[in-house]
C-alpha cells in the first residue's frame, strides 16, 4: 500500500493510493453532493455534480471517477462549483415532473435532499411538463418515469449485483429513458428476478414497490453495499 | 509480394492505360446530379465512335467542385466540364476530336483549384477508387513498403512527430505524440480505429476521402499499425455513408487479394486486418469513448476520460484513434518525409486541411489548402465570396465551432487563431452566410442539433441543450427579455464547463460565439425592444 499526501479545502490529508476524491473527501468529512454514484456500484460520472476544481487543472474532473494523486490541490465547494450544483439541480427538476407532495419517496428523496443541500428554493428554468408514462406491469413493482433523474443507478445494480441486465437505457437527449428488456412492460420481462435491487439504489420516487403511498418509501441502502462486500470478501455478517 | 512486384503491378496498369483519359465524377454528390448517367453515356459514344483505342472513360473520385456537378474533366487537354447531362456526353466525346462541348466548361485555372494545395486529396478525382491497381500506378502502398522495410516502428513514429501533423478530427491533439503513447503501452493487444463517424451539419471531407481514395486511409492505417504494433484496425463508418462502405469493402478486399493486408504484409512478420463498423449515424459515436463502446456493441455512450484510449481504450487495450482524414495525411508523409510536411502550414499548425465549403456562396465544394491561409482568400477568392450581397459571417468547426464574423475574416486558418476568436477548427465544415442569415437563427440550428445528439447521459447536457434551445426560440418569438439573454449566458457557462464529453463542452459555442459577435441581433429580438430597438440604459451593462 502507498500513500500519497494532498490538500482538499486547505486541509493536509494522507490517502491511500488508488482512492477516489470522492472518498478521500469523505474520509476527511468533506462532503460532496452526488446523485448517480452508489456505493457497491461502479462509477459513471454522468450526473456531475460530484465535480470538482484542482489546482493546475482546466477542466473540473468528477471526483467519483478520479483518483487522488501527490500533491493535488482540490476544492470541493468554491461559490462556481455551488453555482453549477444548484443550476444542475434546477434543470433536474425542471425536466422532469417531480411533485414532492405526492411522491411515495417524499422525505426519503435523495432530489429533495439535494435541493435542500444546494440551496434551491425555486428553479430559474421554465418547468418542462413532458409526458411520461408509468409501468406498473409488474406484480410486485412499478416505474414513473416522470420521477426518473436517469442516474442508471438501476441499470448498474440490476448488471453488477444482481447479474440479470434487465435494465437499460434507450433513445437519447430529451427522449432518453430506461427501459426494461427490450422497451418491453415490466411484468412481462422474464430476465427480472424480483428481487428489488432497483428499488433499493433508485435516489427518487421512479421505481417503487406497490402499495406505498405518499412519503411511505423508504430504503435500505447499505444492503446493496453489503452484499458485494460480502461477495468480495466473504464477510456474510453486518 | 515485394517492391518490384508492387511496382510491376504499376507499370503494368500504367501501360495498359489510354493516352486520353476521361474522368467522370463519381462520388455522392456528383452520382445524385446523375453522374452515372453521364458515364454510361459517354462509354457507349466512345464505343460508337470506336475511340476505345485511345479514349477511355473512367469513373474517378471528387474532383473538389461540388457545386457545380457532375463534373467531366480530360487531363490531357486541360478541360474541365461543369453541370454535364447525359445529353451533353457524346458532344464532349466528339470535343477531344476537335468538336465543340455543348457542357459548360470551366476554368482549371480558376483560384478555387489553382489556390490548393493537395495532400491528403493529391489523387482524388484523377484514380478510379475501385481499382487497387490505378492506387498503386501513382505510387500507393510503396510508401507503407518503405515503413516496414526501411524503418522500424520508432522511426516511423519520429517521422509523424517531425511531420507536426495534429488531429484532423478537430481536437488538434499532436498525431505523432498520440502513437508514440500507444507504442509505448504495456501490452501484446493493440488497436487501431480509423473515426469515419463525420456528422457535422455542413461537412462532408471524410466522405469524400473514404468515396475517392479508399486506400490511402487504408495504407495510413496500415502504418499506424506497423508504428504502434497492432495487428488489428476498425473503420467506423456511419451508415448514412453507403457508397463510401461499399468502396471501403471493396478496397479492404482488394489489398487482402494482394497480401497487402492481412497475414505477412509485404513478406514480413507485420500482420494487419481492417474490418469495418458502421455506425448507425449518432453524432455522439464520434466521440472517441462512445465510438469504443458502440464498437464493442454497447450503448455509444461517452465515459469520462481519463483512461484515455491509448491507455484503455478497445476491449480495455491500448487503442489508437484518428480521423480519416489524419490517417490520410500518412502515406505522403513517410514517402515525402516528415520534414517536408513541416515546411508547410504555419508554425503550430503544419500541413494541409480539406475544408468543405459551403452555405451562401459562390463556389460550393471540397478545397484543400495549407494551413495559415486566410478565411478571406478562402471565402472571396476561391469560394467567389456570396452571390447576392455580402458575407456576414463563417461558421467553421461544426456544432462545436463557432460563427466568424466578416470583420475577422483575415483571420489565418489554423488550429490556435481560430480558437482565439471563439471558433474551432473541428472537422472542417465551412459554412458562409450572407447579410440575410439571422445569426439567433444560426445559433438555434445548432442548438437543435445537439438538443437531438446529446445521448443524454449526463445531465448539463442533456437537459441544458433542451433549455438553451427553448431560450433561443423564446428570443425568437420576441418573447425574451435581458434577462433571458443573461440566464442564456450562465446556461452556456455550466454546460461548456460541466459537461462529460466534448459533445457537451463545446454545445455552447456557435451560441457563445454569436452573443459575442452578433449580440445586437439578439437584443433587437427582446420583448421590451420597441421597433427593433435595444431599450435605453438597459442594454449598456449588458452588451460590455
Amino acid at each position: 500500500m502507498s500513500v500519497v499526501t494532498l490538500k482538499i479545502n486547505g486541509v493536509d490529508l494522507a490517502i491511500e493510493e488508488g482512492t477516489t476524491i470522492l472518498d478521500a473527501s469523505k474520509e476527511a468529512g468533506i462532503r460532496i453532493p452526488t446523485l448517480c454514484h452508489l456505493n457497491g456500484i461502479t462509477d459513471v460520472g454522468a450526473c456531475r455534480l460530484c465535480l470538482v476544481e484542482i489546482a493546475g487543472v482546466n477542466k473540473m474532473l468528477p471526483s467519483c471517477v478520479t483518483q487522488v494523486a501527490e500533491g493535488m490541490d482540490i476544492t470541493t465547494d468554491s461559490d462556481r462549483l455551488q453555482e453549477y450544483r444548484r443550476m444542475i439541480v434546477e434543470m433536474l427538476f425542471s425536466e422532469g415532473n417531480h411533485v414532492c407532495a405526492v411522491c411515495v419517496a417524499n422525505e426519503n428523496c435523495e432530489l429533495q435532499d439535494l435541493a435542500i443541500e444546494v440551496g434551491m428554493d425555486h428553479s430559474r428554468f421554465p418547468y418542462r411538463f413532458p409526458e411520461r408514462e408509468i409501468d406498473i406491469s409488474h406484480p410486485q413493482f412499478g416505474i414513473d418515469h416522470n420521477r426518473c433523474v436517469l442516474c442508471t443507478r438501476c441499470v448498474r445494480v440490476c448488471d453488477e449485483i444482481e447479474g440479470a441486465h434487465v435494465w437499460d437505457v434507450a433513445f437519447r437527449g430529451a427522449a432518453a429513458k430506461v427501459v426494461t428488456g427490450l422497451n418491453q412492460p415490466w411484468g412481462t420481462v422474464d430476465a427480472c428476478t424480483s428481487c428489488g435491487k432497483c428499488v433499493e439504489a433508485c435516489p427518487t420516487g421512479s421505481i417503487f414497490r406497490k402499495g406505498s403511498t405518499v412519503a411511505e418509501m423508504t430504503r435500505d441502502r447499505n444492503k446493496l453495499e453489503f452484499i458485494v462486500n460480502a461477495r468480495e470478501n466473504k464477510q456474510w455478517t453486518r | 509480394m515485394d517492391l518490384a512486384e508492387l511496382r510491376e503491378i504499376g507499370e503494368k496498369e500504367r501501360t495498359a492505360q489510354k493516352p486520353i483519359r476521361v474522368h467522370c465524377c463519381t462520388s455522392t454528390g456528383c452520382q445524385a446530379a446523375n453522374s452515372l448517367g453521364v458515364k454510361k453515356n459517354l462509354e457507349n459514344t466512345c464505343k460508337e465512335k470506336k475511340m476505345g483505342d485511345r479514349v477511355q472513360v473512367v469513373g474517378v473520385g471528387c474532383m473538389g467542385f461540388c457545386g457545380r456537378g457532375p463534373l467531366v474533366q480530360i487531363e490531357a487537354q486541360n478541360k474541365l466540364y461543369e453541370e454535364v447531362t447525359p445529353d451533353d456526353a457524346a458532344s464532349i466525346i466528339e470535343a477531344i476530336a476537335g468538336g465543340t462541348a455543348s457542357a459548360a466548361e470551366g476554368d482549371p485555372e480558376h483560384p478555387f483549384f489553382a489556390r490548393q494545395m493537395r495532400i491528403v486529396r493529391e489523387t482524388s478525382g484523377k484514380i478510379d477508387p475501385e481499382r487497387i491497381e490505378e492506387y498503386i500506378a501513382v505510387g500507393g502502398y510503396e510508401p507503407l513498403y518503405k515503413a516496414i522495410h526501411d524503418l522500424t516502428p520508432s522511426e516511423t513514429i519520429d517521422e509523424v512527430s517531425k511531420s507536426g501533423l495534429r488531429g484532423r478530427g478537430g481536437g488538434g491533439y499532436p498525431t505523432g505524440l498520440k502513437w508514440a503513447t500507444v507504442a509505448k503501452m504495456p501490452g501484446q493487444q493493440k488497436y487501431v480505429i480509423c473515426n469515419a463517424d463525420e456528422g457535422d451539419p455542413g461537412a462532408f471531407m471524410d466522405r469524400s476521402v473514404l468515396e475517392s481514395d479508399p486506400h490511402r486511409v487504408l495504407e495510413g492505417m496500415a502504418i499506424a499499425a506497423y508504428a504502434i504494433g497492432a495487428s488489428e484496425g476498425y473503420i467506423y463508418v456511419r451508415a448514412e455513408y453507403p457508397l463510401a462502405i461499399e468502396r471501403l469493402q471493396k478496397a479492404i478486399k482488394q489489398a487482402k487479394k494482394y497480401g497487402i493486408l492481412g497475414s505477412q504484409i509485404f513478406d514480413s512478420p507485420f500482420d494487419f486486418k481492417i474490418e469495418i463498423r458502421i455506425g448507425a449515424g449518432a453524432f455522439v459515436c464520434g466521440e472517441e469513448t462512445a465510438l469504443i463502446q458502440s464498437i464493442e456493441g454497447g450503448r455509444g455512450n461517452p465515459r469520462p476520460r481519463p483512461p484515455y484510449p491509448a491507455q484503455e481504450g478497445l476491449w480495455k487495450s491500448p487503442t489508437l484513434i484518428n480521423n480519416v482524414e489524419t490517417f490520410a495525411n500518412i502515406p505522403a508523409i513517410i514517402r515525402e518525409g516528415g520534414a517536408w510536411y513541416a515546411g508547410i502550414g504555419t508554425e503550430k499548425s503544419k500541413g494541409t486541411k480539406v475544408f468543405a465549403l459551403t452555405g451562401q456562396i459562390r463556389n460550393n465544394g471540397l478545397i484543400e489548402v495549407p494551413m495559415g491561409i486566410t478565411l478571406r482568400e478562402i471565402v472571396e477568392e476561391m469560394g467567389g465570396g456570396v452571390p447576392n450581397g455580402k458575407v456576414k459571417a463563417v461558421q467553421t468547426g461544426g456544432p462545436s465551432g463557432g460563427c466568424i464574423p466578416a470583420s475577422l475574416l483575415d483571420t489565418p486558418v489554423d488550429y490556435d487563431s481560430l480558437v482565439k476568436i471563439g471558433s474551432m477548427m473541428g472537422s472542417g465544415g465551412m459554412v458562409v452566410m450572407d447579410e440575410k442569415t439571422s445569426m439567433v437563427e444560426v445559433a438555434r440550428f445548432y442548438m437543435e442539433f445537439c438538443r437531438g445528439e446529446t445521448c443524454g447521459k449526463c445531465i448539463p447536457c442533456r437537459a441544458g441543450t433542451v433549455q438553451m434551445y427553448q431560450m433561443l426560440t423564446k428570443i425568437l418569438n420576441r418573447e425574451a427579455t435581458l434577462q433571458d439573454i443573461v440566464k442564456l449566458e450562465q446556461l452556456c457557462d455550466m454546460v461548456k464547463n460541466t459537461s462529460l464529453c466534448g459533445l457537451g463542452m463545446t454545445a455552447p459555442n456557435p451560441v457563445m460565439s454569436t452573443l459575442r459577435y452578433f449580440r445586437e441581433e439578439y437584443l433587437t429580438l427582446l420583448k421590451d425592444s420597441p421597433n427593433g430597438k435595444v431599450p435605453a440604459g438597459t442594454a449598456a451593462s449588458i452588451t460590455s
